[in-house]
C-alpha cells in the first residue's frame, strides 16, 4: 500500500505540510502531525517539508508481462450495421500508434446481418476484424456487449483498447475495463504511445479548464474512450489487406438482463456535429431575432447557426444546436463566432476546429486568444457587410 | 404496494470548475476552493425522491471521501434522504474510477438488499461517467447510462428510455439494477428550511477500510488504480494567430477574402 508517513523523530511541528496541503488533509493532533482520508496522495507535502519528515512508503502492485499484449483493437459501433463514424477515426489513430511500435490493428464488430459492413471495414488499414454475428447481437444492450467483448479481449490480449466516446462507448467501455481490473481514460483528446506500448492518454478534466495526461503503467489492456471529431479518420486503401475472423460464443453468453423494447430514431434535426461550416451565437446577440442576421450568414456559407449555452437556457435555440461541454463537441472545417466570449466550456467543444474566426467587441475577450482570426469589432457591423459582400458577389456570378 | 430501496451515489466537488494550476509546482490550486454536492448528483436524488414518493420507498445515499465529505450527505437529508453513508479512509486516498468503484461497491455491500441505485451522469471535477458503470460490474448488477425519461415502475421492473445520442432506446430493467440520470430528468427541489430543522443533527454513518469484507489493500486507493496521472497542464491557446482590429468594411472584407480562399463560397 502506497502511503504517506510522517517520522515523527524529525518532526519539528512546523506546520509547513499543513499549509502546502491543497486537500486540507493534514492537520495538528496534539504533538503529532495527522494525515486524513482527505489525502489524494499529491505528495506536495512530501516535497515541502524542510526537516524531510514525511516519506512515502510505496509497495507498487504487481506488473504484468506487456510483451503479452499484442495489437491495439478497435470497438467497431454501430446502429442496424450503420457504422459510427468515430470509428474510422479510431481505425487511423490506432494505425499511427501500432506502427510505432509495429503492433497490429484490430477490430471488433458485433451486430447481426454485418457482413456487407464488414467488406467496408476491410477498405481501411485494418489487420483483422473479429465478428460476431447473432440476433441478439443487433442493438446495443450494455451486458451481452460486455460478454462479447470480454470474449474477444481474452482471445486476443491486445495491449490497446479504444472506443469512441458515445454514448454507447461510455457506457460499454467501464463495463469492459472494470471487468479486467484494468485503466480507462474518459474522453481522451490526444493518443500518444511509448516503445514499452504504455499508452500516453491526453484528456480535459474540470469542465476542460485542466488537461489531465494519464497512463496506465501495469495493466492491460489499457481501455481509452476518445472524442468524436477529434481524430484524422484513416484513409481508404487501395488494395485491402485486413482478413476476417468468424467468432461464436456460447448461447449463455448472449442472454440479457435488459429487455430492449424499442429503439426510437431521434428527428433528423441537422446535425451540427456533422455541418462543416457552423455560425456560432453568443450572448453579444442582443436580441432573438438578430439570430436571422447569423443564420443568413450560415445558410450562404452551407453551414448551420450554432450557439452558446446561454442562448439554449434562454430558449432562444434548440439545445442540439449547443456548442460545448454539455452540448455538443465539434469540429468544422470553418467556425466564426459571433459575440461569442470563449469560456473554457465552450471552448472545449470547438477548439479542434480546422479554422475558428471570432468576433468580438471585447479585445480581451479569451475567445479571441483561442482563435486563428480574431476580429476586434461589432457583429451588428461586420456580419450585415459580410452579407452584403457575399450576396453582392453572387449577384454578379449570376448575371 | 412495493416499496423500493433505493441507494443513490453522491459526490463532493469543488464549488467551481474554473480551477487554476500552480506553475511552479504543477499541481491543482485548491486553497480557498468551496466543496459542493456534485450538480448532476442533484438529479440522481431527485429521481430516487420521486420513486420513493411513488412507491413509499427508502432512500440511502452514500459517498466516498474526506472526512468533510459527510456534509453532502448532510445536505441529502435535508432534501429527503432517509439514511446516509460516508466511506473514508486514509486508505482510500489516490483512487482512480477503478479503485473508487471497487470502494463503492464495498461499502454498498454492506448496507443488506437494495433495488436500484441512482447515479449522477457524471461529476463535474472528473467528467468522465464511468464510475457508475464500473461500479455496477463490480456489483454483478445490469446498468443504463443517459437515462432521460423513466417511463414505468412496478414491482418487478423499471423502464426506462436512454439517450443514445441519435436514438433513444426503451429499456426494461429488472431489480436490483443500476441507472445513471441525465440533467433534467427531472427538476430538483429546493430544500426545506422544515427539513433543515428536522434533519439537523442526524448521523452520518462512516464506513473505514476495516469495516469492508475484502481487505486487499492492493485494491483500493493508489495501489488499487490502474491509472496514473502524470501530469497536469493548462489547455494550449492557438498558435499562428491573426488579430483584425480594423473598420468594419476592412474586417469584412477580409473576412470575405479568407472564406473565399478557402472554398466555401
Amino acid at each position: 500500500m502506497a502511503v504517506l508517513v510522517i517520522n515523527n523523530n524529525r518532526c519539528n511541528l512546523c506546520g509547513q505540510c499543513i499549509m502546502v496541503c491543497p486537500f486540507k488533509a493534514i492537520s495538528r493532533q496534539n504533538d503529532k502531525i495527522e494525515i486524513d482520508a482527505g489525502c489524494k496522495m499529491c505528495k506536495i507535502c512530501l516535497k515541502n517539508c524542510p526537516e524531510k519528515a514525511i516519506g512515502l512508503i510505496d509497495e507498487r502492485r504487481t506488473t504484468v508481462n506487456k510483451e503479452e499484449w499484442r495489437g491495439i483493437l478497435v470497438f467497431v459501433e454501430h446502429l442496424a450495421g450503420n457504422i459510427h463514424p468515430v470509428t474510422i477515426e479510431l481505425i487511423g489513430k490506432a494505425r499511427e500508434l501500432a506502427d510505432a511500435v509495429r503492433h497490429p490493428v484490430y477490430c471488433l464488430f458485433m451486430g447481426h446481418g454485418i457482413s456487407q459492413q464488414t467488406q467496408k471495414l476491410l477498405r481501411y488499414p485494418v489487420d483483422r476484424v473479429f465478428v460476431y454475428e447473432d440476433q441478439e447481437l443487433a442493438y446495443f444492450r450494455v451486458d451481452t456487449y460486455a460478454n462479447i467483448f470480454e470474449d474477444c479481449l481474452r482471445k486476443v490480449k491486445p495491449s490497446i483498447v479504444l472506443v469512441g466516446a458515445t454514448s454507447v462507448g461510455r457506457s460499454l467501455a467501464p463495463r469492459v475495463a472494470a471487468r479486467f481490473r484494468t485503466g480507462l481514460t474518459a474522453d481522451c483528446t490526444t493518443l500518444e504511445i511509448r516503445a514499452n506500448t504504455d499508452l500516453v492518454q491526453i484528456r480535459p478534466a474540470f469542465g476542460g479548464n485542466i488537461m489531465a495526461q494519464i497512463i496506465t503503467p501495469d495493466a492491460r489492456p489499457q481501455f481509452a474512450t476518445v472524442r468524436y471529431k477529434v481524430m484524422t479518420p484513416a484513409q481508404q486503401l487501395t488494395i485491402p489487406r485486413g482478413s476476417i475472423e468468424n467468432c461464436s460464443v456460447s448461447p449463455d453468453k448472449l442472454k440479457s438482463e435488459l429487455i430492449l423494447r424499442q429503439v426510437v430514431m431521434k428527428e433528423e434535426l441537422p446535425g451540427i456535429s456533422e455541418a462543416e461550416v457552423l455560425v456560432a451565437a453568443g450572448r453579444g446577440v442582443r436580441e432573438q431575432k438578430d439570430l436571422a442576421l447569423l443564420e443568413e450568414l450560415a445558410t450562404l456559407l452551407g453551414g448551420q447557426l450554432a450557439a452558446t449555452r446561454p442562448l439554449v437556457e434562454m430558449g432562444w435555440v434548440h439545445y442540439t444546436r449547443q456548442i460545448g461541454l454539455s452540448g455538443r463537441t465539434v469540429k468544422p472545417k470553418l467556425i466564426i463566432t459571433c459575440g461569442v466570449s470563449g469560456a473554457v466550456q465552450f471552448s472545449a467543444g470547438m477548439n479542434a476546429s480546422e479554422c475558428i474566426v471570432a468576433i468580438n467587441q471585447d479585445r480581451n475577450a479569451p475567445i479571441l486568444a483561442q482563435a486563428h482570426y480574431g476580429v476586434v469589432g461589432d457583429l451588428y457591423e461586420v456580419i450585415p457587410l459580410l452579407l452584403e459582400k457575399i450576396k453582392g458577389v453572387r449577384e454578379t456570378n449570376a448575371l | 404496494m412495493f416499496q423500493l430501496k433505493i441507494i443513490v451515489c453522491i459526490k463532493q466537488v469543488p464549488a467551481t470548475s474554473s480551477v487554476e494550476i500552480d506553475p511552479t509546482t504543477g499541481v491543482l490550486k485548491r486553497e480557498g476552493v468551496e466543496s459542493k454536492m456534485n450538480p448532476y448528483d442533484l438529479y440522481a436524488l431527485e429521481t430516487a425522491l420521486r420513486l420513493k414518493e411513488k412507491t413509499e420507498g427508502s432512500i440511502t445515499t452514500v459517498t466516498m471521501g474526506p472526512p468533510q465529505a459527510q456534509s453532502v450527505i448532510e445536505e441529502s437529508f435535508i432534501l429527503g434522504a432517509d439514511q446516509g453513508y460516508l466511506f473514508s479512509d486514509r486508505k482510500f486516498a489516490g483512487s482512480d474510477v477503478l479503485a473508487t468503484a471497487y470502494t463503492l461497491s464495498q461499502g454498498i455491500g454492506l448496507l443488506g438488499e437494495f433495488d436500484l441505485i441512482v447515479c449522477g451522469k457524471q461529476t463535474t471535477d472528473g467528467d468522465t461517467a464511468q464510475v457508475g458503470p464500473e461500479l455496477a460490474e463490480f456489483l454483478g448488477i445490469p446498468h443504463v447510462t443517459w437515462v432521460r425519461e423513466i417511463t414505468e415502475v412496478t414491482a418487478d421492473k423499471i423502464v426506462v428510455k436512454q439517450d443514445l445520442g441519435n436514438s433513444y432506446a426503451i429499456l426494461e430493467l429488472p431489480y436490483p439494477s443500476l441507472l445513471t440520470v441525465e440533467k433534467d430528468i427531472f427538476q430538483p427541489r429546493l430544500p426545506s428550511y422544515r427539513r433543515k430543522l428536522l434533519t439537523a443533527g442526524q448521523q452520518v454513518k462512516v464506513f473505514t477500510f476495516s469495516d469492508f469484507i475484502d481487505h486487499n489493500e492492493q485494491k483500493y486507493g493508489l495501489n488499487g488504480s490502474a491509472t496514473q496521472v502524470e501530469r497536469i497542464f493548462p489547455p494550449l491557446t492557438k498558435q499562428d494567430q491573426t488579430c483584425w482590429e480594423e473598420p468594419a468594411p476592412v474586417v469584412a472584407e477580409k473576412i470575405y477574402e479568407l472564406i473565399k480562399d478557402r472554398n466555401f463560397i
